[in-house]
């Protein structure tokens, strides 16, 4: 079988390369290597908040901050003003942010990629935001559904709570690692798509959702 | 009294000896004993960025010979001062000469550009000069990227007497010349070249000066040729300037 | 150029592209803006200089036990669910991928932007086939209608302008004159909705990979449109081509290269879009997912270290923006998918055509591209050690450079340089030997190779007294003085 004589031919091509610099125990390499970044913030919650806010803005991400109490009047509003009649509401989506869909109809995130083209919009959750970069990050877990429901329809409404938001990426990372060795697919979001292709003019809002909607729930 | 032995690569030897003689004169002034060791050639710079650096390891040890003795190495190059500090380490390593690796690890820490020289080793930043003139500085790419000199040059410009500096667009720009690059690929140096001479009529100045006279006679080269008045002078010779004994 | 595979070599391209005056102020307009643009992003940010240095290393380990680390992604892709097959070279990699397609009997597939599966020319082995791969990155779109190779690692299309890529999509989407502006906004709905239904019946998406992980088997791909979301997300099959050398050890490790890449390469705090996936997820995405790996001529450029270190690249394009011969000749006169500074040490080490030789000589070695490399490849020493090689492979091959005047020139020098004497009386034979070319002081018309010089440049003449017959001269007068 000629699949076998390749990988055996390309490792031993890389073996005989890496002779005399590769290491013993690479893994133990690997734990020794050093990493003079930031690990973590240094600004405390509130300024965080803001930080994220602003990039969310420069990216042309529509935020509002409320206290959950308010989420489902606020799901309410912004889908009444996008004629949204049609919404995506992931599983384990919570009933009390989901009551804002009313009696709208409502489409789960396992419909087919057809089904979800013919939606107006998708309510979602997320795992975790990052402040600097204005990322909120999906990993499939519970209210954030699968990556097609918050790919296709063109509007996507995402809860994010203050205790999510982190200051910097490798918090982030950290914090996805168990997701991420469970196989979870994870999706980074930071604003709607974007291209500069024609003239380096930017244009928002290619294939994605062109419109992203933050909820930023500060009470919790 | 400071000791050093001038290092003067081998086109500022033959074509640019003004640049030499001026870096002489501001060296000795400040207080330098210098000394000129005639049996120095070239360092090789052309025949190594060129590819045809295993032809010239006998300049390398003709380097090492002439200045073994020598405190400090100085030389109105940067170009030539990198070659030696960047490049001599790696044809050390490929002879496989441990006797040769030893010397140039050794040896190599002590060549200076002359602002180098001035700022970090002398500690003077004033050489008491008079330049009553403007100046748009040309930051060589050799000189910031590969020696990291900074503002070494700037500071040692601005304390001149009556000088006036002038910003120039993109100074930070390669002026397009590159050793054999500009015969080689002689249509893009020229295209490089014509919009470096554009910043240059830009920026306003009567004179441009840089720490290297490779990319300065490639800049006059095309300011000559396009008749503009704006003269080209090396570092050393603002700096030699004087009430009296003008550029 | 009609066929990407027979470029010219780039001493006869460049000039052309001099030539294009549209594509020059394209380039200039792209160049400028990112580089400001970069320079602003990575400035803001206090761990920079630490992150570059984390990035090198982690590659630099990586590279030195690459056999380990794909032993151990092979492993873990194949426990979650996934297939991988190993390729030596670009037929063998076509050769899978078009066994893989021709299974799912689909003619037509989706692709991601994937400089891999450029450097391959998958597009075109599938096309024997009969099999239509539709790049749905709008950019690589475009050059795809307009039957061109992309010029620019990042924005492949910057030699197009608005009215001509109208002028594509009339057709290619069959559309009247009245329905379709040429406002990039109109132009890029356009695209959306043409591209919304291949997405949408795509049975097979092929993608490339910017980052896998070895011990979760993690893929990730960098974008911003979108449209990789789509291709890793709705079709049933999905098939990555990935360089072996983009493979890193753990998931924490990506907090350091996707903080490098993006403010690298489009100059943003973070992509729009980044997607990562672990072999097949049940319900959600892709059900049967393929992971070529490829050599290609990556485990022959491990060999040593220039080569390791030229593999460190994360295909940022930053060398590209600041780059001063890529402003001025675009991306096609490098004749390769990999242009600009990088491209000019990748490609003579993976591909090594013949005409590859004379890249490392498409540069000023003015350094710009190693103060900007996220990985810190010291890429002009790289240039010049690859130029060694070029002299080596053409002497070994008596095969004399395209410019032999230089070559004879510099073997002269070579002898005359090794002793004071040879090189006081060579000095002495050029100021005599100029006299016919002298005008007023000035070389003016010279010969050979030089001519290149003095086309548009004067240089002045060899001066009587050099350097050393000064110093020789004042120190006989201070002796006598003495």
């Amino acid at each position: 079988m000629s699949g076998k004589d390749a990988r055996r031919a390309m490792l031993d091509a890389i073996q005989a390369a890496t002779e005399g610099v590769r290491d013993d125990d690479p893994a133990a390499a690997h734990a020794a290597l050093t990493r003079p970044y930031r690990q973590v913030g240094e600004r405390d919650a509130a300024a965080r908040l803001d930080l994220f806010e602003e990039r969310l803005v420069d990216y042309g991400v529509d935020v509002s901050r409320l206290h959950a109490s308010d989420v489902a009047s606020a799901i309410d509003e912004e889908l009444a003003r996008r004629r949204a009649s049609k919404v995506v509401v992931p599983l384990g989506f919570p009933e009390a942010y989901g009551v804002g869909v009313g009696a709208r109809e409502r489409l789960a995130d396992d419909a087919s990629p057809r089904e979800l083209d013919a939606a107006d919009a998708t309510v979602s959750t997320c795992a975790v935001a990052i402040a600097e970069t204005g990322t909120i990050a999906l990993d499939a877990g519970a209210g954030q559904g699968r990556r097609a429901a918050s790919l296709v329809p063109d509007v996507h409404l995402c809860i994010v709570h203050a205790s999510q938001v982190v200051a910097v990426v490798p918090e982030a990372t950290a914090r996805l690692e168990p997701a991420v060795k469970a196989g979870a697919p994870i999706t980074w979001i930071s604003g709607p798509s974007a291209t500069s292709d024609i003239e380096l003019v930017r244009v928002a809002g290619v294939h994605g959702p062109r419109t992203l909607l933050v909820l930023l729930v500060t009470d919790a | 009294m400071p000791r050093a032995s001038l290092f003067v690569p081998c086109y500022i030897d033959t074509l640019f000896p003004e640049a030499a003689i001026a870096m002489t004169r501001v060296l000795e002034r400040v207080g330098v004993d210098l000394d000129f060791p005639r049996s120095q050639t070239c360092c090789g710079q052309m025949h190594v960025n060129t590819g045809y650096a295993d032809d010239v390891d006998h300049l390398v040890r003709n380097f090492l010979n002439v200045f073994e003795h020598a405190e400090h190495v100085v030389a109105p190059s940067a170009s030539c001062v990198a070659t030696v500090r960047h490049m001599y380490p790696d044809m050390a390593k490929r002879s496989g000469d441990p006797a040769l690796i030893e010397a140039v690890d050794a040896f190599t820490p002590r060549v200076k550009e002359f602002s180098e020289y001035l700022v970090d080793d002398l500690g003077i930043t004033d050489v008491g000069a008079s330049f009553p003139h403007s100046v748009a500085y040309h930051p060589a790419c050799h000189a910031t990227r590969l020696l990291g000199v900074g503002d070494r040059p700037l500071q040692l410009l601005r304390n001149v007497a009556g000088i006036r500096l002038k910003d120039m667009p993109r100074a930070n720009e390669c002026c397009g010349f590159g050793g054999t690059f500009a015969v080689k690929n002689a249509e893009i140096s020229a295209a490089m070249l014509a919009d470096k001479v554009a910043d240059v009529i830009h920026a306003g100045a009567e004179v441009v000066v840089a720490s290297d006279n490779s990319c300065l006679m490639h800049i006059a080269g095309g300011l000559q040729r396009q008749r503009t008045a704006v003269r080209t002078l090396h570092l050393a010779e603002v700096l030699a300037s004087q009430e009296g004994v003008p550029a | 150029m009609s066929d990407a595979r027979i470029p010219l070599p780039f001493h006869e391209a460049a000039p052309r592209a001099l030539d294009d005056g549209q594509l020059r102020r394209n380039l200039a307009n792209v160049t400028s803006s990112i580089r400001e643009k970069r320079a602003a992003m990575t400035s803001e940010m206090p761990d920079w200089e630490a992150l570059r240095d984390a990035g090198k290393a982690i590659k630099e380990h990586t590279l030195a036990n690459l056999g380990h680390y794909l032993e151990q992604l092979e492993a873990s892709v194949t426990a979650a669910g996934g297939t991988v097959h190993w390729a030596r070279d670009a037929d063998e990699a076509n050769r899978i991928v078009r066994d893989l397609v021709r299974e799912t009997g689909t003619r037509d597939v989706v692709k991601v932007k994937s400089m891999t599966t450029d450097e391959i020319h998958l597009n075109e082995a599938l096309a024997e086939d009969g099999v239509t791969a539709i790049e749905t990155d709008l950019a690589e779109l475009i050059v795809q209608l307009a039957h061109e190779p992309s010029s620019h690692i990042l924005v492949p299309a910057i030699h197009k302008n608005r009215s001509e890529i109208r002028a594509l999509f009339l057709e290619a989407f069959d559309l009247d004159p009245s329905e379709l502006s040429d406002d990039p906004a109109a132009l890029a709905g356009a695209a959306r909705r043409f591209l919304r239904e291949r997405f949408l019946t795509a049975k097979v998406a092929v993608s490339g990979a910017n980052f896998a992980v070895a011990d979760t088997g993690t893929l990730c791909v960098v974008e911003s449109e979108g449209n990789g979301r789509m291709c890793t997300t709705l079709p049933d099959t999905l098939i990555t081509v990935m360089g072996i050398e983009k493979v890193v050890p753990t998931w924490r490790d990506l907090e350091v290269f996707l903080q490098l890449l993006p403010r690298s390469s489009t100059a943003e705090r973070m992509n729009p879009y980044t997607s990562f996936w672990t072999g097949v997820r049940e319900g959600d995405g892709p059900q049967t997912f393929h992971l070529v790996l490829l050599d290609a001529g990556r485990s022959a450029t491990l060999r040593d270290e220039a080569g390791r270190d030229t593999l460190r690249c994360i295909r940022c394009s930053a060398c590209l923006n600041v780059c001063p011969i890529y402003e001025r000749v675009g991306g096609h006169a490098y004749g390769s998918v990999y242009p600009g500074p990088i491209g000019a040490i990748l490609t003579p080490q993976l591909r090594g055509a013949k005409q590859d030789g004379e890249l490392p000589y498409a540069s000023t070695l003015c350094g710009a591209c190693y103060e900007v490399c996220p990985v810190k490849i010291d890429i002009p020493s790289i240039l010049v050690e690859m130029r060694r090689r070029t002299v080596h492979k053409e002497r070994a091959e008596s095969r004399l450079p395209a410019t032999s005047l230089i070559d004879a020139a510099l073997r002269g020098a070579a002898v005359a340089f090794a002793t004071p004497r040879r090189y006081e009386a060579a000095q002495r034979l050029a100021r005599i030997g100029q006299a016919p070319w002298v005008r007023k002081g000035v070389l003016k018309n010279l010969p050979g190779p030089l001519a290149g010089w003095s086309d548009a440049r004067d240089l002045r003449a060899i001066p009587k007294q050099a350097f050393r017959d000064w110093w020789r001269e004042r120190d006989e007068k201070q002796e006598m003085d003495a």
